[in-house]
């Protein structure tokens, strides 16, 4: 890849569910190794972007690239083609994707989550996938919850497997869709730590959330959406200090 | 400003319990029920105790208690299989394949098993032979005579598994529509592929939603295989008819069937147990929720 070249490239993405558009033209790079939070009110369609960067959902136009590779379609002949299903799951599999309410796969262990992906998808040996996971769970600070089930670990606890289970796959970009929403008050801070380091490993990093010191403090970029649209964009510090968008001051009131 | 008091005091609860006589009336008035019952049908002379005991493990039986076992777990195995690929087709994408799938489960829940079975029995009066080749009338590879092929074993097996599979097609459908769409969306960006998804996430966690009432199917298959004496399927029933033909110990004979259906389902039901609480994996209950995070499930593997 091109160093000049962003991880992400947004153009003029539309997305509606039935009669309400979600999306209404969004244009956004992240280039590699940054931090973009994505902040606005519910509805206002953050989290349905991220959705689409990993094809959760598809879009109904616009293009979005990642890693230079155009989500979703070959271009051939000057015409799009749908790609098929193992060429889609090839494409995610460099992209994390971690999510409010954490999905851990609940018949599985912390270290068994973690291995999920590694072993079924990448037929990394048990082994060396479960010493892989086991220096995961170190990271995110869970080495002596290894043999917990999901049930048996806190929200944050939960989240940080979760974390870990998407960094298995060695991702070039991981979206957080809003990773600390679901998490009592004091819970919120381990998550964030471990998004922290993560962030300062060179991450290239999409985060959906409502937590304004961790935008100020960690993101490169801060992206506010309102009704579909993004309203404002910039470094975080001076948008949060100074925003231009009366909508804006409104969110922040309201969030604090 | 009070001052809490450290000293801790005990103060055990060492309460007399109420007196409860409705309780203790209830529980005489059962046994003694129960007691008549007994002395009543082990002193009845007509029930021939002697002629249950000599045939209770009679060679014959014991055959027809081992067809009774392998028609069980045959359809129910073929069922559960027919079960999960209509159960996927239910929920495909694709408008045919979920058609079929609700075609498959209307006409054979929908028609009685005894008229079914009786149909496959006799199904050479519709197709006389049947075979492998070119569809829509074209040349055969292989062709079987039905005469040959359905005998009441096959036809028995025919009906009772697809049959079944109408029913457990429900069962895995209702189970898979009880996972969490996000644990499909998970799996899914970690990059698996749709079987993966269905076979390592999809499929292991429904199980434990699919798993009793298959318990319950299966021990009702012990029970509906009696059916296939309609069609003289050589199974526990059919044995035991062929025997009160011959000793007009009609009721003797019954006897020792129930006592044998007894013995399955009462295994059956303790197995069911056993499947069931494997499948409980990572489903903590409440009460062991509140002892989160003190112990590892098991030990480090060494």
């Amino acid at each position: 890849m091109s160093g000049d070249q962003p991880m992400v490239r947004v153009r003029a993405v539309r997305k509606r569910f039935g009669a309400l558009e979600v999306l209404k033209g969004i244009d956004l790079d992240v280039p590699a190794g940054e931090v973009v939070c994505v902040v606005g009110p519910s509805g206002s369609g953050k989290s349905t972007l991220l959705r689409c960067v990993n094809r959760l959902e598809t879009i109904d136009s616009g293009r979005i690239w990642v890693n230079g590779e155009l989500m979703g379609y070959a271009e051939r002949g000057g015409r799009l083609h749908a790609l098929r299903p193992a060429e889609l799951s090839r494409q995610r599999r460099g992209i994390g994707m971690v999510f409010q309410r954490f999905h851990l796969f609940p018949h599985r262990t912390a270290i068994e989550n973690v291995m999920e992906g590694p072993v079924t998808v990448l037929g990394t040996a048990a082994a060396q996938a479960r010493r892989q996971a086991e220096e995961l769970l170190e990271r995110v600070g869970l080495a002596d919850r290894a043999h917990h089930y999901p049930a048996q670990l806190s929200g944050g606890q939960q989240q940080r497997v979760a974390i870990a289970r998407s960094l298995a796959m060695r991702p070039s970009l991981m979206l957080f869709d809003e990773p600390t929403s679901a998490l009592d008050p004091e819970l919120v801070q381990e998550v964030l730590a471990v998004m922290r380091d993560l962030a300062a490993t060179g991450m290239t990093m999409m985060v959906v959330t409502h937590e304004m010191n961790f935008a100020r403090e960690v993101g490169d970029q801060l992206v506010f959406m309102d009704d579909g649209v993004i309203v404002e964009r910039g470094d975080p510090r001076e948008v949060l200090s100074a925003p231009r968008h009366e909508r804006l001051r409104t969110f922040l009131g309201q969030v604090g | 400003m009070t001052r809490e008091r450290t000293a801790a005091v005990e103060l055990p609860v060492e309460a007399v319990r109420p007196l409860r006589p409705g309780r203790w009336l209830g529980a005489a008035a059962a046994v003694l029920f129960l007691a008549w019952l007994a002395y009543t049908v082990i002193v009845n002379e007509n029930l021939h105790w002697d002629v249950i005991v000599a045939h209770i493990a009679d060679g014959r039986i014991l055959g027809g208690l081992w067809v009774t076992i392998q028609l069980t777990v045959l359809s129910m195995a073929i069922g559960l299989g027919l079960g999960v690929l209509a159960a996927v087709m239910q929920l495909s994408d694709n408008p045919v394949l979920r058609g079929t799938s609700a075609l498959y489960t209307w006409f054979f829940r929908g028609t009685p098993l005894l008229v079914q079975l009786i149909f496959w029995f006799n199904i050479g009066l519709v197709f006389p032979s049947f075979g492998i080749g070119v569809p829509f009338g074209g040349p055969k590879l292989i062709e079987w005579q039905a005469n040959e092929v359905i005998t009441p074993f096959t036809a028995a097996l025919l009906g009772l598994a697809i049959n079944e599979g109408a029913y457990m097609a429900e069962i895995v459908r209702a189970g898979i529509r009880s996972v969490d769409p996000g644990q499909r969306e998970a799996a899914e960006s970690l990059g698996m592929s749709h079987r993966q998804v269905l076979r390592r996430v999809v499929l292991p966690q429904a199980m434990r939603v699919i798993i009793p009432p298959t318990g319950n199917q299966f021990i009702s298959m012990l029970k509906t295989t009696s059916m296939v004496s309609v069609i003289a399927g050589a199974e526990l029933l059919t044995v035991a008819q062929r025997i009160y033909l011959g000793n007009f110990e009609v009721i003797a004979m019954l006897v020792v069937a129930s006592v044998w259906y007894l013995v399955l389902t009462t295994i059956a039901s303790v197995g069911q147990h056993f499947v069931e609480k494997r499948y409980e994996r990572g489903h903590v209950r409440l009460s062991s929720r509140v002892r989160r995070n003190l112990r590892p499930l098991r030990k480090e593997p060494s």
